[in-house]
């Protein structure tokens, strides 16, 4: 009998979209239950949220004061003694399910699938390898619990028109102690979420400086876009890393996304495969970019991102 | 204080890797090897402490066949102290990585396990969290600064909303992101130095590990291609073009 679990992904106050997208990716596993877990110091606005997605049965809420900023050891213990009620424990593929998930799945002693992209059956699943070069099809043998994070790119967030339970259940853990929380810096970057805008406008090394990176911002203000960046132009300093778009960064879908001076590494590429739309700007007009973009303009993109600018403004 | 450094041996990150044409696996046959790029930088930032004098002794370790002898050795050249392979015929899953470190750790008692935040072949993110809790220590992932304090430390990681910082209590687990530290260059007269430090070769018996229950790996393919762009020349064809599917 397959019966999911869903750790839910929150900021205290509000569902991330990235949990709804889990939800998703837990359906075609065809579970009898699917319920979804909120660790919070108050969870009654978040598991209202997840009580309204279509396809969560029930939420279990886990209230604490510890809960406000909880570490991976903190929760780790938490998920693994909720598991024993379920075949299968999912997270979103974001830093926060990164760090927990596996934490928890060494305690339930079984490895965990990284990254879901494709659903085959409820233990058969195909994840991406070698920076996305490769997909291979994993299957965790029928004596394993299912412990796995959902690639979130590749699946669209549940829908509301649930009407779920909400049940509340006790701490099982206390706080090790050992690891604190000191604080957390927001993103410096104005306008939408990159990881989960509809548009999104990355530039790359070929921009030169941090100061010349205002054109692709102003761009990207235009026409409500996300600002993202190639790992060249992060590791050059041109931008944050939280702005960086790939394999090692954020892998995103929106539906369209301009690529600005990116020639397109491998692992660029792989953040951004499942995008709807992709545009290439770049002057060189055999850079890799190309094979893989929707619609490609060579030329210097100091002459055509202020012209394009202008155009959408 | 000593310091164990994960050191993987993969693909070369600049290698493209293709899928065989029967789909049986990647290509590997005299494709380029290199220490997993975020394994070079845990090594370095391990490296940094004790040269900051933060930490005495740096071991590499490595699991696998006696190929992995030779990035351990390159591990020696960049100035680790001693390296320790861990033989196994076959490439090993998370858990039983994790295992193999947790039985290192109880042998050799160092302050921080230094891996990498994933390995870019099979790109699972996960040992340094299992080993984190075989262990039962903190773990600090993602790591882009961090700052030794006696038996604390202070990690600064990348994560989806910017910066987290934590404070930690050692020992612990640490994991690096990609922007902790430049890795050094090896110099020639190091990699001949470092064919004279001590390099141990272990058996999973010798350290009283089983391998775990593994997923099994039933198909390779390549990624779905995308295909049938379409090239324009200037700015209103590209914003004719947008408005057209809708897009603008």
């Amino acid at each position: 009998m397959t019966k999911i679990l869903i750790i839910a992904e929150h900021d205290g106050e509000t569902l991330d979209s990235a949990t709804a997208k889990t939800v998703s990716g837990a359906l075609p596993m065809g579970a009898e239950a699917t319920d979804v877990v909120v660790f919070a110091a108050s969870a009654a606005a978040v598991a209202k949220q997840a009580a309204a997605l279509a396809g969560v049965d029930r939420v279990l809420t886990v209230e604490g004061d510890d809960f406000a900023h909880p570490t991976a050891a903190r929760l780790a213990p938490e998920v693994a003694a909720l598991a024993s009620d379920y075949s299968h424990v999912l997270a979103p593929s974001t830093t926060f399910g990164k760090d927990l998930l596996p934490r928890a799945a060494a305690l339930l002693g079984v490895n965990q699938v990284s990254d879901i992209m494709e659903v085959i059956d409820a233990r058969t699943f195909k994840r991406p390898i070698y920076a996305g070069n490769a997909i291979v099809t994993v299957k965790v043998p029928d004596e394993s619990k299912v412990v796995a994070t959902i690639r979130t790119a590749s699946f669209a967030a549940a829908k509301e028109g649930g009407e779920a339970a909400i049940e509340s259940r006790d701490p099982q853990a206390s706080d090790p102690g050992h690891t604190r929380f000191v604080g957390v810096e927001g993103s410096t970057s104005e306008g939408p979420d990159l990881a989960s805008a509809p548009r999104v406008v990355s530039g790359g090394r070929a921009l030169g400086s941090s100061d010349n990176f205002d054109i692709i911002y102003a761009l990207a203000k235009s026409m409500g876009a996300a600002v993202g960046a190639s790992r060249a132009a992060v590791d050059a300093g041109y931008v944050p890393n939280e702005l960086q778009v790939g394999q090692t960064g954020k892998i995103i879908a929106p539906d369209l996304y301009f690529a600005i001076g990116i020639s397109g590494a491998i692992q660029h590429l792989t953040g951004i495969k499942d995008a709807g739309t992709i545009v290439a700007i770049n002057k060189d007009g055999d850079a890799p970019i190309f094979e893989i973009a929707d619609i490609g303009l060579v030329g210097d993109l100091f002459e055509i991102v202020p012209e394009l600018e202008k155009a959408v403004s | 204080m000593k310091i164990l450094v994960a050191i993987k041996r993969v693909v070369d990150y600049n290698v493209r890797v293709r899928v065989k044409s029967d789909g049986s696996g990647v290509e590997t046959e005299g494709v380029k090897m290199s220490i997993n790029p975020f394994d070079e930088i845990a090594l370095e930032e391990a490296l940094r402490m004790r040269e900051a004098g933060k930490a005495e002794e740096v071991i590499a370790v490595s699991i696998g066949g006696d190929e992995v002898q030779q990035q351990l050795r390159t591990a020696l050249a960049m100035g680790a102290d001693r390296a320790v392979q861990v033989s196994s015929a076959t490439a090993v899953q998370p858990l039983t990585a994790a295992r193999v470190f947790k039985a290192l750790v109880d042998k050799e008692e160092p302050g921080i396990v230094f891996l990498g935040k994933q390995a870019i072949d099979d790109d699972c993110n996960q040992t340094g969290q299992m080993l984190a809790a075989l262990w039962d220590r903190p773990q600090a992932t993602f790591a882009s600064k961090v700052e030794i304090d006696g038996d604390k430390a202070k990690v600064a990681r990348e994560v989806d909303a910017g910066l987290e910082t934590l404070e930690i209590d050692l020992p612990a687990v640490m994991t690096s992101d990609l922007r902790l530290n430049e890795p050094r260059f090896v110099k020639l007269p190091d990699i001949m130095k470092a064919k004279r430090k001590p390099l141990e070769t272990l058996a999973f018996d010798d350290l009283g590990i089983e391998a775990s229950v593994d997923h099994e790996t039933v198909a390779w393919e390549p990624p779905p291609k995308r295909g049938g762009g379409i090239k324009v020349e200037s700015v209103p064809e590209l914003v004719t073009t947008l408005k057209d599917r809708g897009l603008l």
